[in-house]
């Protein structure tokens, strides 16, 4: 068992479970709001990680490469990501918004493929991959025998403190009482005086923009760019946000690091089976937990 | 009147005819195909200069069989049931002796039963398709299939680079990455070398580190590395991050100027098989390329230098035979062993040539040639 669970497989699980993570908090988000299953949130992370890219070239060209220009291209790739999202709100969901759910669906499935096609026909980005720049010069570290970059602190640390600081929003603020209003009942809300679609469009704001940083770090950690890399891992965080329960963001949090770790643990085990492994104990916590393993009690999933 | 000139154009026609197929026993007749035009267009007018380059030589020498060669080239298009048009034309009307073609898999399986059952040999320059050659007895190619330079790489590995344990990466849901670690596995063990890790991963992931984890935990002194460009740059960057510092090895599917833009210095200490290259140091490929360049202005692609190969194979399987019959031809080839271009040629019961390949090594940031293995 020594090559499989060890410090640096736990390392490499809790690495890509970041990301997942913050993926995945944007599926949850707009689900506990709109109860919509926003399939083109893994094209918002693919955006966030182009808005880097360009971000880079442009500011690297009379800045050099330091903090504050790593903090200004993390603060573009966010932007990237929430603009997109509100995009897609405003012209594709809102029209759908009191229209039958499987419209909605659909339309985030339409809105995916807008998306991917779209940047892959743009000459700017075009299909093929691109090299991720280095913006922070990597630095090595060994630690308890495992190898350890500057990298899985960044995105480990980046991934912490965007998920602290929601948990503030949503607990402590105006806003995020607002939003668990919202996700409690839209009319009563309605009849508080809470103007719904702004707090809609404040949720795709975060989700989006939560997916661009989500975007950056993987640009980082895996650095090659192409216009269909949000299909894959948008797909395992949406399913890291039901295994958590979805609607429930303790739950997308714990179910991207179990996604994260089960992955590499099962890649480590038996590569060929590989991440068959980790569906496999999905479908088995769901069994034993239909709504996820925080997931509160609803009837009405998509 | 009008009739009468009919008869007369018939009349020339037919003695015209007469004539040409008089003047067969004063020349060989040699076949080509390739698609100069459509989507593969490149790959036919380089194979095209490369058969027309060879036949020239070899007539400048006197030809075969004491003729002259004439060559009969035709253009499949790309396409399949353009290839099988070409090829009956070639054989029914032109009534070629030998065929040297064509460049796609797809075309050339829809050749390959025409000539196999009209018993005229033929070879193909650069097919990889397996089932190519399983056609039949008088089907041959000049190129090696892929999972050969698997058991390339392991020799390279094993005696070059001396290394003694090594490991395996590869896409599970591709089968040209697949069938080369597969191979590489095989000849390795075969050499007595130990393999510590023989890991898949899943196509499309940008993830490796779980399986390069457990690979690296054995220490290997090699890593085999069977994917394209795209993985392999992520592959090798994520390799050196968790602390492996040895080479890497892998095919032709590292052949792209990307590797190097993304996987920067994590691929140097990298080394890949592949056909050929014009920076080989060999006298037959520098004077090739020189040639080459003479006649066409341009560097030599590996399709043209295995359908010169491929030409010069056929034409020396014909001489071998001392005659322009079928069967003679498919016999000589059998036994070819020959000095060409893209290395030493021979062929295996399933007529896949037996030849050596060129390792080209990454070396800051440039493709280098580094050596040629003989298997």
């Amino acid at each position: 068992m020594g090559s499989i669970i060890n410090a640096q497989q736990i390392v490499n699980g809790l690495q890509l479970g970041s990301i997942y993570a913050l993926i995945a908090l944007g599926y949850t988000m707009v689900y506990g709001i709109v109860r919509l299953i926003n399939f083109a949130h893994g094209d918002f992370y693919m955006l966030g990680a182009y808005a880097a890219y360009g971000a880079f070239f442009v500011f690297n060209s009379f800045m050099p490469i330091s903090g504050p220009l790593a903090f200004i291209v993390l603060v573009i790739a966010m932007g990237g990501g929430g603009a997109i999202a509100l995009l897609a709100n405003r012209f594709a969901y809102k029209p759908l918004r009191y229209k039958p759910k499987l419209s909605s669906l659909v339309t985030a499935i339409g809105v995916s493929m807008f998306l991917e096609y779209f940047f892959s026909a743009l000459p700017v980005i075009g299909p093929s991959p691109r090299g991720f720049p280095e913006i922070i010069p990597k630095q090595m570290y060994t630690f308890l025998g495992a190898e350890i970059s500057n990298y899985v602190v960044i995105d480990i640390a980046v991934a912490a403190i965007l998920m602290i600081s929601l948990t503030f929003l949503i607990q402590r603020t105006a806003l995020g009482r607002a939003m668990r209003a919202v996700s409690q009942d839209k009319d009563a809300a309605k009849l508080m005086g809470i103007d719904v679609e702004r707090i809609i469009s404040w949720t795709f704001l975060i989700g989006g923009a939560f997916a661009g940083a989500a975007g950056l770090l993987a640009g980082m950690t895996y650095p090659r760019i192409q216009p269909y890399m949000g299909i894959l891992p948008g797909l395992k965080a949406f399913i890291a946000a039901v295994l958590g329960g979805i609607g429930n963001v303790p739950g997308a949090v714990l179910g991207a690091y179990i996604m994260g770790l089960a992955e590499t643990f099962a890649n480590a085990y038996n590569s060929l089976l590989g991440e068959g492994i980790a569906f496999v104990i999905l479908i088995l916590v769901l069994l034993v937990r239909p709504t996820g393993i925080l997931g509160e009690k609803v009837a009405d999933k998509i | 009147m009008k009739l009468f000139a009919m008869v007369v154009v018939l009349a020339v026609l037919f003695t015209g005819a007469t004539l040409v197929s008089c003047g067969g026993s004063t020349e060989f007749k040699l076949g080509g195909v390739g698609p100069v035009t459509g989507e593969a267009a490149t790959f036919g007018v380089s194979t095209k200069q490369g058969i027309e380059m060879a036949v020239a030589e070899w007539n400048a020498k006197g030809g075969v069989l004491g003729k002259q060669i004439k060559l009969y080239f035709a253009d499949d298009k790309g396409d399949p049931a353009e290839g099988a048009t070409v090829y009956t034309k070639l054989i029914q009307q032109d009534k070629v002796s030998a065929i040297v073609g064509t460049v796609m898999s797809k075309v050339t399986l829809a050749g390959a039963p025409i000539a196999q059952s009209s018993k005229v040999p033929m070879i193909s320059p650069t097919s990889t398709n397996e089932k190519v050659t399983q056609v039949g007895d008088f089907i041959y190619r000049a190129c090696f299939i892929d999972p050969f330079q698997g058991t390339v790489g392991a020799m390279f590995a094993f005696n070059d680079l001396k290394a003694k344990k090594a490991a395996c990466i590869f896409d599970v849901g591709n089968d040209y990455t697949k069938g080369l670690s597969e191979a590489f596995k095989a000849k390795w063990e075969a050499l007595g070398g130990q393999l510590v890790g023989y890991e898949a991963h899943a196509t499309g992931t940008t993830d490796f580190k779980a399986q390069l984890t457990k690979i690296i935990q054995q220490k290997p002194d090699v890593l085999y590395v069977s994917d394209y460009y795209n993985d392999v740059a992520l592959i090798a960057k994520q390799a050196r991050e968790l602390g492996y510092k040895g080479p890497l090895v892998g095919g032709d599917g590292w052949d792209s100027p990307e590797l190097v833009k993304i996987g920067g210095a994590a691929v140097e200490n990298g080394f890949f098989t592949n056909h050929y290259s014009p920076a080989d140091i060999r006298p037959i490929v520098q004077d090739f390329v020189k040639k080459f360049k003479d006649k066409y202005n341009a560097e030599p692609d590996a399709l043209a230098a295995l359908a010169y190969d491929a030409t010069y194979i056929m034409l020396n399987a014909v001489k071998t035979a001392g005659k322009a019959d079928g069967s003679a031809i498919r016999d000589a080839l059998a036994k070819t062993d020959l000095g060409v271009v893209s290395g030493q040629v021979k062929f295996d019961a399933n007529r896949n040539p037996i030849k050596s390949a060129v390792i080209i090594e990454i070396k800051g940031g440039k493709q280098v040639y580094k050596t040629t293995v003989n298997p």
